[in-house]
């Protein structure tokens, strides 16, 4: 599913923040990226989301070269994974369901097919009851579930999420993990970066240790070809 | 294919309805530039309008070639009658009329308003006029001669061709439908910075959320299209605030206009707003607004990236 090969990625006038990585996640994995922090985790995910490119390698998913990936391109790219953010990047002007539904509609799905998904993926993440809230209104952990719901409501392959329980506290952090697994379990490949090690170890899943620009030896094994 | 297409332009419509509540959501800032782009818009036209009932003035007059033959004022009404009356039987004339010089000064009396300077004066100081018409059919230098002849008759005592100022009006009113298109071109430029202006600032107030369609997806045209729908709302609303600015002028100045009308016998119909002209103002809002947009959308959007 994906395929890291020998790739570097040099920020403009900085170190390298990602240095001659290779590593492969095959299709429904459940993989936990960690390391101190400043260890390259969201530029290996921005890679993976085509925000960065990479300045030396490949990156491969679904076999697909995204690294070279033209721009005209990258928009059907990006409908085809599921993105979560720390800060959840809801639209604050929005209510839940318009937030879940703006993948679809990016998508040009048909309305009535749009409110179908949205509410079932609404659903899932236990919120079908506040789909007219304002993201403002909600708490940030049930905000963090709409940031899940608009993540899947395409259901993509791959889903990405960059610290998504950052800012929440140990409980709720569960809570949305378990989530993920969930997710996981009907067959979404997913890689999670996460300080959190407590978490991961009541979650399983396979670990990814990155330090500074490098995967640790110990844990590259499992992901290698 | 028909439900793909009507699909298709149902998502148009959906964000043609979205951009016009986004404009209702900010009355204030939406207004101000309404009211600039309607009076922008509103501007040439009414200038266009204006020298357009000017031709059609100078064009009432075109046609017309009279000449004004002033008698010498010791020449009587009697005497004046049979010149008029020779002066018919001529074949380049069409038609002669008299106007006696009592009539000429009730005449000035009512239109000039100087009725009390003038009656002190005790006597008219006005001669007897004829008014000769010459026949289409007579040419240029005919009438030249026709002039000539008339000038060198014992009882008159000059000959006036009017059309002077005519000719005067047209050259003033060519001149200032040059100055109009001068005027349109400018003032359609200015709707057209106008409008890209507060598109673009709308695109950076906005900026967060593009950057967010964008990971969700989104093409550089799915995150345009909204603002292009503004652009061209802006348009169209400013556009209808300019004909109402027109009509509310026109009514302004419906009365002036039809005293001026009744001083020339309405020899020739003033124009009004026509659909010409409203379908003028609305295409020009229009394509101003979506070109306004389409400047700012196609140099801000694809810039904007997420990090
Ligand atoms: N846009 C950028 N321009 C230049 N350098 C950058 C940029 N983004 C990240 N870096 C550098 O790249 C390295 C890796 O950063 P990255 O954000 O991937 O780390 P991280 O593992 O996510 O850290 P954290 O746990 O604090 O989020 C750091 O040294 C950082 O300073
Ligand atoms: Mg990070």
């Amino acid at each position: 599913m994906i395929r890291f090969d020998h790739m570097t990625k040099r920020y403009e006038g900085g170190r390298d923040a990602l240095r001659n990585i290779s590593f492969e996640v095959p299709k429904g994995e459940l993989v936990f990226l960690t390391g101190p922090s400043g260890a390259g985790k969201s530029t290996l995910l921005k890679l993976l989301a085509c925000i960065e490119r990479p300045t030396r390698g490949q990156v491969f998913v679904n076999d697909r070269n995204i690294g070279r990936l033209p721009n005209r391109q990258i928009p059907r790219y990006r409908q085809q994974i599921g993105l979560v953010f720390q800060d959840n990047k809801l639209l604050q002007d929005r209510s839940a369901f318009d937030n879940v539904a703006l993948p679809l509609i990016i998508t040009g799905m048909h309305q009535r097919e749009v409110g179908r998904r949205v509410r079932a993926a609404l659903d899932q993440v236990g919120l079908l009851k506040k789909e007219k809230s304002a993201p403002r209104t909600l708490s940030l952990g049930e905000q963090q579930r709409v940031g899940i719901a608009r993540a899947v409501v395409s259901r993509p392959g791959l889903l990405v999420a960059d610290e998504p329980t950052g800012n929440l506290d140990p409980e709720l952090s569960l809570d949305i993990m378990r989530l993920f697994k969930r997710f996981n379990d009907i067959g979404v490949t997913m890689v999670i970066a996460t300080h959190d090690l407590n978490l991961l170890n009541q979650l399983g899943g396979k670990r990814l240790v990155l330090k500074d620009g490098e995967i640790d030896e110990h844990t590259l094994p499992e992901f290698k070809r | 294919m028909i439900y793909k297409l009507r699909h298709y332009f149902g998502l148009h419509r959906q964000n043609a309805i979205d951009a016009f509540d986004d404009l209702i959501q900010k009355p204030l800032a939406s207004m101000l530039t309404i009211a600039v782009i309607g009076i922008a818009l509103a501007l040439p036209a009414a200038l266009n309008l204006l020298v357009q009932n000017g031709r059609s003035v100078a064009d009432s007059f075109d046609g017309i070639r009279d000449f004004s033959v002033y008698l010498k004022p010791s020449t009587s009404l009697a005497d004046a009658g049979k010149l008029a009356e020779s002066l018919r039987l001529r074949s380049s004339i069409k038609t002669v009329r008299i106007i006696s010089a009592d009539d000429a000064l009730k005449d000035f009396q009512e239109t000039s308003g100087y009725s009390e300077a003038l009656s002190t004066l005790g006597t008219n100081p006005l001669p007897h006029t004829l008014v000769v018409r010459p026949t289409e059919a007579a040419d240029a230098a005919r009438l030249t001669t026709l002039a000539a002849e008339l000038s060198s008759k014992n009882n008159v005592d000059q000959v006036r061709i009017d059309t002077d100022w005519v000719k005067r009006l047209s050259a003033i009113l060519d001149l200032l439908r040059r100055s109009v298109a001068i005027a349109g071109v400018l003032l359609i430029a200015a709707v057209i910075i106008i409008v890209g202006n507060t598109i673009r600032l709308d695109i950076q107030s906005r900026r967060d959320e593009i950057e967010v369609l964008k990971l969700l997806g989104a093409s550089d045209g799915f995150v345009r299209r909204p603002f292009l729908y503004v652009g061209v709302w802006y348009g169209l609303v400013g556009g209808l605030f300019g004909i109402v600015l027109l009509v509310i002028s026109a009514l302004i100045l419906a009365e002036p206009i039809e005293r001026l009308t009744g001083l020339y016998q309405a020899n020739f119909a003033l124009q009004g707003l026509n659909f010409t002209s409203i379908g003028a103002i609305l295409l020009g809002g229009f394509l101003s607004g979506w070109i306004g947009a389409w400047t700012a959308v196609s140099r801000h959007i694809a810039s904007i990236q997420p990090e």
